[in-house]
């Protein structure tokens, strides 16, 4: 019985914290002008295993060619190579992102959504609609990344 | 009788609460009751479980699973029924799986679930199941905890003394209850007697996918056969049947089945018989039986019917096939870890009776035979006698064994499992179950290399152990620890159908094994859609195919024109999630069949009949994504004569 007792009292709690978590948070957006799709935030390099990518002075057209086929197979059922979908469109993708943040985001969706403030403000932004995790391997996302630069 | 009982589970349930108050300042080996049986089958959240049971869903022809200890039910596996939660025997690629020499047969009674074994030991690779009704028996995967085989048995009729597996899965073992005219014909069923037959279908498993096929029955004399265990160890290559009805009466079965002091345990040496037909010994009889394939990669099943079965009457092996009597009417068939001891439990009969291995092979070599049955060799009761356990209850039906050189049987009637010791047959413990218990189950409890930990009782009858659900309720599951001398009661919990045996395993050997998704990169159904581009509609006469896919939140397409009143329309969806637990459901409104739920990766067709001209909404049901209301489209429906071309779009 006291078990019971203390486990909903701790229940209580939780749940109070929540409330004003949620409080908290709404003034916070409205301050921001920008949306999110079209901020600038070339230093963010998001949350994932993605900490350092170097891209080559010219673009790998094998790799690219590699990305644009694992892009058509398993993205294209939310992202428009040029315009807004389900998901934001990735042409001109690199003038706004890090090359590590992108992949970040292809990788790693669920912590991304959750502890990368710039994502988490797409998810919102695109109406709550989550960035599925389609279990890239990291090769797959790099090739991916290296058709994005193909995309002007 | 009631009322003494509910006044000891009074007192336990202050005795409990006591403990509980003064459990920190006890020392936790005090005695039963003192110890904290909560803590025991506790599983914080977010823990997981130590132990998968299979337990079998009886009459709703599944196969449920389970975490031990804590008695929470993971998943119901459709095997022999239809199942509209996903689809299962509705979708146009799990249909097949439902077919039989009757024709689409959807449901069952499912029994009897083993797991693999290799070495005499719990592999984790698939479990087996028999339906009882229609001779059927499934293997179901343990890497996507799926049906993905049903093989219909021919000559058999109440596939009850099955489904056991050998020691290194070589056969999975079908035995016939109800013995039947063989081949089937027009004859008064007076003319039972000497004329019917009971099959024993020895069906090899391919050591790499699993795969069934019946290699040979034995059509034995017409007793009802009623449970079986294979020979491990020593007797490995052996099965053993219990019978009743050796009296071969066909009515009033309760009483003209009761007349033989003894009953038979069928002895077959199947290694014998196996090595006859491979050799061409053997008959081909032309019968016709359904086999029923899963293929994970195309997610599509197919049936094929077989025309014909090796059939082999017993007395064409010498030295194959003997009886060992055994009182009275005997039903669970248990095979200790050793393989020496074989155990007839004897329902109507006052001792538990248990045959010697050693023995058996003695009496054979000496040929002491106590007479014949249909030219079957009987063996002398004493000769092959290992001992009794001496009234050690009323009705015993089942015997399972902890590794430990103990054995559990359960006794229907005096409503208690009994532990005893192998070969000495002293009774160590006795609890009681609630109420009238069938089977039970230790993890690896028929295997050489039982995991003596937990024991479960499966009861028949329910009563006052739950809150009250009307005249209808489920039946009751009972968890004992017997890590211990004794055994301790630890917990209740229900359980689906009725739960005739239960498979169970720790956990470690199959979680690690299990799927999380399809690749779509593996995904070779014909129908499939990849992507945007593969979408589509395509009019084949009244027939219309739509290619479709989704994903969070989406389908594509999800406006449909020109479908017509008297087309058929399949709706062909591949998921194109590639996470874990993403799947999408499909609901057509009107479908006179079920939704469809699909895994990631997977493709899955509904088929639809609109009825009425009108726009029709489809929807996901299983919730996706914060848009899964969102998650929706139309199917536009036209008179049948109307000339509207085909059409179809996303976001346009």
């Amino acid at each position: 019985m006291i078990a019971i007792a203390t486990m909903l009292s701790c229940g209580g709690n939780d749940k109070k914290k929540e409330e004003t978590g949620y409080g908290k948070k709404a003034p916070a957006k409205v301050e921001k002008k920008v949306a999110a799709s079209q901020r600038i935030e070339l230093t963010n390099k998001g949350v994932g295993p993605i900490t350092s990518i170097t891209l080559g002075a010219e673009i790998d057209q094998d790799m690219a060619e590699h990305g644009k086929d694992v892009y058509a197979k398993m993205c294209t059922a939310c992202h428009k190579a040029d315009k807004k979908f389900i998901g934001p469109a990735p042409t001109g993708i690199l003038e706004r992102r890090t090359p590590e943040w992108v992949m970040n985001m292809i990788l790693n969706p669920e912590q991304m959504v959750k502890e990368d403030p710039l994502a988490k403000d797409l998810l919102m932004e695109f109406n709550g609609a989550p960035m599925a995790n389609q279990h890239l391997t990291e090769e797959e996302a790099r090739a991916v990344l290296e058709y994005f630069r193909t995309l002007k | 009788m009631k009322k003494i009982l509910k006044s000891t589970l009074a007192i336990v349930a202050v005795f409990a609460v006591f403990t509980s108050c003064n459990n920190a300042d006890k020392s936790s080996n005090s005695g039963a009751l003192s110890s904290n049986n909560a803590e025991k089958v506790y599983i914080a959240p977010g823990e997981h479980d130590s132990h998968y049971a299979f337990i079998s869903g009886g009459y709703s022809g599944n196969l449920t699973v389970y975490g031990l200890p804590s008695g929470r039910m993971f998943k119901e596996i459709p095997v022999f029924s239809q199942f509209p939660t996903n689809g299962y025997g509705y979708s146009e690629e799990t249909k097949p799986m439902l077919e039989t020499s009757y024709g689409f047969v959807p449901w069952d009674d499912s029994h009897h679930p083993d797991i693999s074994q290799t070495k005499g030991k719990l592999d984790g690779r698939w479990v087996f199941i028999n339906g009882n009704n229609t001779p059927r028996i499934a293997r179901i995967s343990l890497t996507t905890f799926e049906t993905e085989e049903i093989i219909e048995v021919p000559n058999s009729a109440g596939n009850h003394s099955s489904s056991f597996i050998t020691e290194n899965t070589e056969y999975v073992v079908a035995g016939t209850r109800f013995s039947v005219p063989v081949p089937q014909k027009d004859i008064s069923i007076k003319d039972y007697k000497g004329n019917f037959k009971g099959a024993l279908s020895f069906i090899s498993v391919d050591p790499e996918h699993g795969h069934m096929d019946i290699k040979f029955q034995v059509l034995m004399p017409g007793f009802n056969y009623d449970l079986s265990h294979p020979g491990r160890g020593k007797s490995h290559g052996w099965f053993f049947f219990t019978t009743y009805n050796t009296e071969e009466a066909n009515s009033l079965l309760e009483v003209n089945a009761s007349q033989n002091d003894k009953d038979f345990i069928a002895a077959i040496n199947w290694k014998k018989i196996e090595e006859y037909v491979n050799n061409g010994g053997g008959t081909m009889m032309p019968t016709e039986y359904a086999h029923n394939v899963y293929d994970d990669d195309t997610h599509t099943a197919t049936s094929t019917m077989k025309k014909e079965v090796r059939v082999v009457n017993p007395t064409e092996v010498p030295g194959a096939v003997y009886l060992i009597p055994t009182p009275k009417s005997p039903h669970g068939c248990d095979v200790d870890p050793s393989g020496e001891y074989i155990v007839g439990n004897g329902k109507l009969s006052a001792n538990l009776t248990v045959h010697s291995f050693t023995k058996m092979l003695d009496a054979i070599k000496n040929e002491k035979f106590a007479g014949e049955a249909y030219d079957i060799p009987i063996l002398n009761f004493e000769d092959v006698l290992a001992g009794s356990v001496e009234q050690p209850g009323l009705g015993p039906l089942h015997t399972e064994f902890d590794g430990k050189g103990n054995a559990y049987t359960t006794f229907f009637i005096s409503s208690e499992v009994v532990k005893w010791k192998l070969g000495t047959w002293e009774v160590i413990d006795r609890k009681p179950t609630y109420y009238s218990v069938g089977h039970l189950t230790i993890p690896g409890g028929n295997s050489a290399e039982p995991f003596g930990k937990y024991m479960f009782a499966m009861n028949k009858i329910t009563k006052d152990r739950y809150l009250p659900t009307g005249p209808e309720m489920e039946h009751s599951a009972q968890l004992y620890d017997i890590s211990g001398d004794k055994m301790e009661l630890l917990l209740d919990f229900p359980t689906h159908g009725e739960p005739h045996y239960a498979a169970a395993i720790p956990a470690e050997i199959v979680k690690n094994n299990s799927r999380k998704i399809f690749k779509l990169s593996e995904n070779e159904h014909p129908k499939k859609a990849l992507s945007d581009a593969d979408t589509k509609i395509v009019r084949d006469g009244k027939n219309v195919h739509v290619y479709m896919t989704m994903i969070r939140s989406h389908f594509s397409p999800d406006n449909i024109e020109g479908v017509k009143v008297g087309d058929k329309v399949f709706f062909h969806i591949t998921n194109l999630e590639q996470d874990f637990d993403v799947p999408h459901g499909f609901a057509m409104i009107g479908a006179r069949n079920a939704e469809l739920l699909i895994a990631p990766g997977q493709t899955r067709t509904l088929t639809w009949e609109p009825q009425k001209v009108g726009v029709w909404p489809f929807y996901c049901t299983d919730f996706c994504s914060a848009l899964h209301q969102e998650m929706q489209g139309y199917v536009r429906v036209s008179p049948a004569n109307s000339d509207i071309e085909l059409s179809w779009s996303l976001g346009e």
